[in-house]
């Protein structure tokens, strides 16, 4: 029998999806309300605040206490800079567990899925102490290398999975055309795999920009990154909601709006192979 | 030039040999056919003499040169795809000129010989689309253009038109043979249908389970069949393969008639009564179950007024009859 949606129905259902979907970003679209009052109208109740005069005090006290230029460089540097790292290792490494798979490729894919599963705090102690005594801590390098080695397993398997579904007769017609190994990689595979690396490198960078623990851990002032920003301002004289509010809403607002812009090519690599 | 000799060539995948050893020699010029049922290694020994696939032992050479363990770049071979296996992300021309870029071609001298194979292909108008923007015969042809721009010593075809529609795959197969009438160059071509076999090869290598059944012309693979797997494959529709006792009285443990070697006659041979038949103008096709021999296939020149149930009584053509030993071998 065909499903009948009447009118009715689909108006019921499209206010409840609605609802849900408002629900979900609530915390958000309230941060980002809140940072535009001032600290006193932030703690009232949520009707007075509305009402209340919008203001971008918040971000001129939030900017004067803490230069976010420096955090924000350091977001980029540590973000980009690790997800390109992973992505030159992890290009190589992916066509050869695609394309000449070993006896244990699928266990070797395994394991590195499996350290992804470990708890990162496990791990905490030995690489503090580890990063002090090499002189890493607080420092981009430090950082690059850590969150590329963090990102790298995601990496391969997003990669590997795109690979799969790129046919071997095509790299095999490349190498009966004379193409040597690299030339088979960079004129035949890359170009063929691009929206898969594209989507690969887009949601690396959301997750390392995101990536909190291990930024707060390692880095004081010099790699600080705009999480550390964001803590700054929830641990010295007790919390300031508006100032909290508007450095939270400056530190997601970049990926936020690069998310934004990039989510046709996110989704379209995310179900590379899905549909055809 | 293109001759290509093949010595003691084993493959094996693990514990299975898929061809357990071949001796093979193709000739300059030559177009071979590798035919044979799936499954029985002529793509696996076409992927082994493009370097695609490591032989586990024996010897490959081209032209007079040791290629065992040349790579697929290094034989100069050009190999054209079941899948075409297009670039998808260049337009034809750039698809067409890739193995000159590769081989560091000279743009404009790569340009002129991809419009020359382009004017050959009649794939001129189409240089600048992408190969998603082609249909199923003009992807062949680029995949064809593809492979003429190298000059290459031999050209390997793995199954070309099995994803073509009927139609289409005459034309191609026509254009293919003319291709080869113009370039005179070595073509090695694996499929399993005996009829592209029959009508394109000069020479044509049946195969079965990895073994080499019969090499020849088609014409010789037609009469004098080798053994009874090479009279049930070459040939359509297939040959009527009998035994018991009508074979006996001959000698042989089989006997083999070709549907188009049996006449329609008013007494005598062998009585049955018509199953199916085809008409299709040109020829009929009967099924026709006999007392003696079961059933068997019987073609007929033209229009042949016989339908189901009409008894009839076939006699095969005197000098038609093909003998096999209790081997499977032909007998002499």
């Amino acid at each position: 029998m065909a499903r009948r949606d009447t009118n009715t129905r689909k108006a019921i259902i499209t206010f409840f999806a609605w609802m849900i979907g408002l629900l979900i970003f609530f915390p958000i679209l309230w941060i980002v309300l809140m940072s535009f009052h001032t600290e006193g109208d932030a703690i009232k109740t949520p009707f007075e605040m509305l009402t209340s005069p919008w203001t971008f005090e918040s971000y001129g006290v939030v900017q004067t206490q803490n230069s976010y230029g420096r955090f924000f460089f350091n977001s980029v540097v540590i973000s980009v800079g690790s997800t390109v790292i992973a992505l030159i290792i992890g290009i190589p490494a992916a066509w050869s567990m695609a394309f000449v798979p070993g006896r244990k490729t699928k266990d070797l894919l395994m394991w590195m899925l499996s350290t992804k599963m470990m708890p990162a705090v496990g791990v905490l102690l030995p690489l503090y102490l580890g990063f002090k005594m090499t002189g890493l801590y607080d420092t981009r390098t430090g950082l690059v290398a850590i969150m590329t080695m963090i990102n790298l397993p995601i990496v391969v398997w997003m990669l590997y999975t795109y690979f799969k579904e790129i046919p071997g007769e095509i790299l095999e017609a490349a190498r009966m055309d004379g193409a040597t190994l690299w030339s088979e990689v960079i004129y035949v595979l890359t170009p063929m795999a691009l929206p898969g690396i594209a989507s690969t490198l887009l949601l690396n960078v959301i997750l390392t920009w995101n990536e909190a623990f291990w930024t707060l851990q390692l880095t004081t002032t010099n790699a600080a990154t705009l999480t550390q920003f964001i803590a700054s301002f929830s641990a010295r004289e007790g919390l300031f909601y508006a100032q909290l509010s508007a450095a939270s809403t400056m530190a997601i607002a970049p990926i936020l709006i690069m998310g934004w812009f990039s989510q046709k090519q996110l989704v379209r690599g995310l179900t590379f192979g899905a549909v055809k | 030039m293109g001759k290509i000799v093949l010595k003691s060539v084993r493959k094996s995948f693990g514990e299975v040999d898929v061809i357990p050893s071949i001796d093979l020699s193709i000739e300059d010029g030559e177009f071979v056919v590798f035919v044979g049922p799936s499954g029985c290694g002529k793509s696996t020994l076409l992927r082994l003499i493009a370097g695609l696939e490591d032989v586990t032992s024996g010897h490959i050479s081209i032209d007079g040169v040791d290629a065992t363990d040349l790579p697929p770049a290094k034989r100069k071979l050009a190999m054209v795809f079941q899948s075409y296996a297009l670039y998808p992300h260049m337009t034809v021309r750039k698809n067409i000129m890739f193995p000159l870029k590769m081989a560091g071609m000279e743009i404009g001298a790569a340009t002129k010989r991809a419009d020359d194979a382009a004017k050959v292909l009649n794939l001129t108008s189409y240089m600048e689309r992408k190969p998603g923007q082609l249909s199923g015969g003009q992807r062949q042809r680029v995949a064809i253009g593809r492979a003429i721009v190298r000059e290459p010593e031999a050209f390997l075809f793995d199954e070309p038109l099995s994803n073509l529609d009927a139609a289409l795959r005459v034309n191609m197969r026509q254009e293919i043979t003319e291709l080869h009438q113009q370039l005179k160059t070595t073509m090695i071509y694996v499929t399993h249908d005996q009829v592209e076999a029959m009508t394109m090869a000069d020479k044509i290598v049946v195969l079965n389970a990895g073994r080499i059944e019969q090499v020849g012309s088609p014409m010789t693979l037609y009469e004098s069949p080798a053994n009874t797997f090479v009279a049930g494959f070459i040939g359509s529709p297939k040959m009527n393969l009998i035994t018991g006792a009508e074979a006996a009285k001959l000698g042989a443990t089989t006997i083999g008639v070709r549907p188009e070697h049996l006449d329609i006659v008013q007494v005598g041979g062998w009585a049955g009564v018509v199953g199916l038949s085809e008409h299709l103008g040109s020829d009929t096709f009967l099924k026709v179950q006999t007392d003696e021999v079961g059933i068997i296939n019987v073609r007929a020149d033209g229009e042949v007024k016989l339908n189901h149930g009409d008894r009839i009584f076939l006699q095969p053509q005197a000098g038609k009859v093909h003998r096999f030993g209790p081997d499977g071998k032909a007998m002499a």
